[in-house]
């Protein structure tokens, strides 16, 4: 009898090491793939890159040169596709979590917030082009691309921002209010300002998500090659995902081209990953050192 | 070792990092027993009962010194199986906490893993809720979800669920804490009649409970065990003034 | 105006931000019906939708995208089989075992696996998957729905392993000590009491991965190889709808059949994924009335 109650325990304990293996194993594959790539991107990619490869245009019919015309483009787009959806998003998540009360508007709301992140990107691409380039005639042009990228990017800033609201302590509102100040003078000036540093961080993710994207810019702004520079909004840019794209799968040497390649990709990868880095590390410095 | 002791805690010290949250405890539990740990909020009498089956294991950061044997082996011992130990004796918790599966799965969830009883598994679920006083209420719905029972019910339910598992000891922290007057008269009755078989060591806020359902009472202030006696004694006339303060309610 | 009429003017002004999302959802509709009802003046819903042959520039051209979402679907499906699997496991490591600092590096790790641009995943499909593939199986292309899947694995894993972690953090700690009281291992635990106890918010997350994945675009476009076929084993290539609409859209002329055609693609997909994301949604709503609130 106590013979087989300690076999029974020695077979649990294998079954529960070997489980626990497993589940080691997985996060082990995952990690191994990212810093496979990462890796793999990084030494193939460091020899393109050259100062003349960041602050030149391309050359010989883009099998030559450098990629500036593309970098610019990629943050052009990104600054406009924050400056549509921050205020946008934010302005929502405070009516959500500052003066909503529950009920059938609130929810609709919700379930439209995760229907819009759930919207395809190449969706949000048909959208741009029959909206913003077609409808409204802006052309194929940086104001098109910003609008479409900004909505995209609008349930990411949402989330981040009703975060970052909800986590402002119940009892600042209170003390604010009880001193007789209005509503929206304390989201003013109590919950805003608590809040702007967990909403900046959140939105970074939606930044860099914007600055990889391809499909939503691929009708709306991306231009194959051009070699001058915007002079407005309602210029087309390169950018460079899709430079990418086009480099990998339609360039005049694809073979010829891959060092250009491996380099552009490496720039998009420093900058997204740069981007989400700092939003990760910021947080993680909020956290430890929040004061309540 | 006197054969009716079944636990024997010797200069047990506990900290959560650098906090000492017990200090010096040297105590022994009687079989079939029933010992109540009194003291207010914050005193450690709730982390002491977790000691006695490891289960401030799942904390991080914990430390223990000292001694504390069961069967005469020290329950901290590298080579014991903290598994092991907890199939023995045996817990039941502040809040009703019942998995949510059926009423019948919550019972049969320790003894399948253990395979003890597998072979009459109805029976022993019969037995169990029987012997916790439940059975005639939930006989027919034992594959109802047990999330559907009233709070008393399910703290019944949780009694029957560490009963299935047959442990020596039964350690019960507050348990009628978060129930009604009659579910908590209907646990006090339980524990009277389980007392013939098991060893019950209970946590309770509530000084009136420990007088009546307890055969010796242990006072606990600020980590230290201030006064341990028989409950007859502790509630008439305690040696240590901070034990009749708290028993009298002047503070507390 | 005074100072209570201003503060309910300042409240319906952000009422109205707060409908951007649903403002948007619905241009979107629109432009979409806008745009693609036009083909079904020409091609049955029917042979649109089940039509086999998908050749849009033919004279007569063919507009059947059967092929497109059988492969947009078997991608989808082979790519949840590998992340399922790595997803969740993964977040158990991380939600119920792995010590404090790993678990912080993978959390960063799986964060930043979902902020690889897809253009970046599907280069890297196209210049180390597929010749590696093309050697070891001896085939005469290595874009193909094996190399689409596993690139697509990993874009919807981190969806499935951080919102897996979510659900299975949030299944309350009484359970745990419950279980641990009665004698069960950790394993024991986690198998029989958290990952049932936090199935719906899993269901939620492989739901999820499943939508970003059926509507992921660049990696598909770039490594699934891009016939209009059916394909006959996971070595073929396909070509699903995502990737015929990016491919296809920047030379087709406006307003023509193909234009049109392309858009309505784009509704089956767009309906497609807000199924996906309205189950998901359905069933977290579900989620988040269980645990020990019931009590």
């Amino acid at each position: 009898m106590r013979d087989s109650q300690a076999n029974i325990m020695k077979w649990r304990y294998f079954q529960q090491s070997l489980f626990f293996a497993l589940f080691r194993a997985a996060a082990l594959i995952i990690t191994l793939a990212l810093g496979g790539i990462v890796i793999y991107i990084i030494i193939n990619g460091i020899s393109a890159i050259s100062w003349e490869f960041i602050t030149k245009p391309p050359t010989h019919s883009m099998t030559k040169g450098g990629i500036m015309p593309a970098i610019l483009g990629t943050i052009y787009l990104t600054v406009g596709a924050i400056s549509i959806g921050l205020p946008l998003g934010v302005a929502s998540a405070i009516y959500l979590t500052e003066y909503a009360k529950q009920g059938r508007m609130i929810r609709l709301i919700r379930v439209g917030i995760n229907c819009l992140a759930g919207v395809p990107s190449v969706v949000f691409g048909l959208f741009g082009l029959a909206f913003f380039v077609i409808l409204f005639k802006f052309g194929s042009s940086i104001l098109a691309g910003s609008l479409t990228l900004g909505f995209l990017i609008l349930p990411t800033i949402i989330g981040a921002s009703e975060e970052a609201l909800k986590a402002v302590p119940q009892t600042f509102r209170e003390a604010s209010l009880a001193l007789g100040v209005s509503k929206w003078q304390t989201i003013y000036r109590i919950v805003l300002p608590n809040a702007m540093p967990g909403i900046l961080t959140g939105s970074i993710l939606g930044i860099g998500r914007a600055a990889g994207e391809t499909a939503p810019i691929m009708f709306t702004t991306a231009a194959f090659f051009t070699s001058k520079l915007p002079s407005s909004i309602f210029d087309e840019v390169m950018a460079l995902p899709y430079h990418i794209y086009v480099l990998a799968t339609a360039g005049t040497n694809i073979e010829e081209t891959r060092p250009i390649q491996y380099g552009t990709v490496l720039v998009l990868v420093a900058l997204v990953l740069g981007i989400n880095m700092v939003a990760i590390l910021v947080r993680a410095y909020m956290r430890r050192n929040k004061r309540w | 070792m006197d054969a009716n002791i079944i636990i024997k805690l010797k200069n047990v010290n506990f900290y959560y990092g650098e906090n000492r949250a017990l200090t010096d405890i040297t105590m022994n539990y009687r079989k079939n027993k029933v010992t109540a740990l009194i003291g207010p909020s914050g005193c450690g009498k709730s982390t002491l009962l977790r000691l006695l089956n490891r289960m401030n294991d799942l904390i991080d950061g914990t430390r223990v010194e000292g001694e504390i044997l069961y069967e005469d082996k020290n329950i901290y011992s590298p080579d014991l199986d903290p598994v092991e130990i907890r199939r023995k004796i045996g817990m039941v918790f502040q809040k009703p906490n019942p998995f949510p599966k059926t009423i019948y799965n919550n019972i049969a969830y320790g003894p399948k893993l253990n395979r003890v009883g597998s072979a009459n598994l109805d029976e022993l679920v019969e037995q169990s809720l029987k012997q916790a006083v439940l059975w005639d209420e939930v006989k027919d719905i034992l594959n109802q979800s047990a999330m559907n029972l009233s709070g008393g019910q399910q703290q019944r339910l949780c009694i029957a669920r560490a009963l299935a598992m047959k442990p020596d000891i039964l350690l019960m922290d507050e348990p009628t804490s978060a129930l009604d007057p009659i579910s908590t008269a209907k646990i006090e009755e339980l524990v009277e009649e389980l007392k013939k078989v098991y060893t019950i060591i209970i946590v309770t806020h509530n000084m009136q409970q420990a007088a009546r359902i307890s055969d010796e009472t242990a006072f606990f202030y600020l980590g230290n065990l201030i006064e341990y006696n028989k409950t007859e004694k502790i509630f008439t006339k305690p040696d240590v003034k901070q034990t009749e303060d708290y028993i009298t309610g002047r503070f507390g | 105006m005074n100072r209570k009429t201003k503060e309910i003017f300042i409240k319906y002004i952000f009422f109205v931000f707060a409908l951007v999302a649903i403002i948007v959802l619905a241009m979107i509709v629109f432009s979409l019906f806008r745009e693609g009802l036009p083909i079904f003046r020409q091609v049955s819903v029917k042979d649109f939708l089940f039509g086999m042959e998908w050749y849009p520039t033919y004279d007569p051209p063919y507009f059947g995208i059967f092929p497109l979402i059988v492969g947009s679907f078997i991608v989808t499906i082979m790519a949840t089989l590998i992340a399922v699997p790595l997803g969740v496991l993964a977040a158990i490591y991380i939600s119920e075992i792995a010590p404090r600092v790993i678990k912080e590096i993978l959390k960063s790790v799986i964060e930043l696996l979902a902020g690889l641009p897809s253009v970046v995943l599907g280069f890297f499909g196209m210049v180390v998957i597929a010749p590696i593939l093309q050697n070891v199986f001896d085939l005469p292309t290595g874009l193909n729905i094996v190399n689409a899947s596993m690139i697509l694995a990993l874009m919807a894993i981190p969806t499935i392993s951080s919102i897996s972690e979510d659900a299975l953090y949030a299944v309350p700690q009484e359970f745990k000590e419950a279980s641990y009281a009665l004698g069960a291992t950790k394993f024991e635990t986690i198998a029989k009491v958290i990952l049932p106890a936090a199935l719906s918010g899993v269901t939620t997350a492989v739901m999820l991965g499943m939508a970003r994945a059926i509507g992921e675009t660049m990696v598909v476009l770039m490594v699934a190889g891009g016939a209009a076929a059916i394909p006959e084993s996971i070595f073929d290539s396909v070509r699903p709808m995502t990737a015929s609409i990016a491919a296809e859209m920047g030379e087709t002329p406006y307003r023509s059949l193909h234009y049109h055609a392309l858009f309505a693609t784009g509704m089956v997909l767009f309906f497609l994924t807000l199924t996906f994301n309205l189950i998901a949604d359905h069933v977290s709503n579900k989620f988040k009335q269980t645990g020990s609130a019931t009590l």
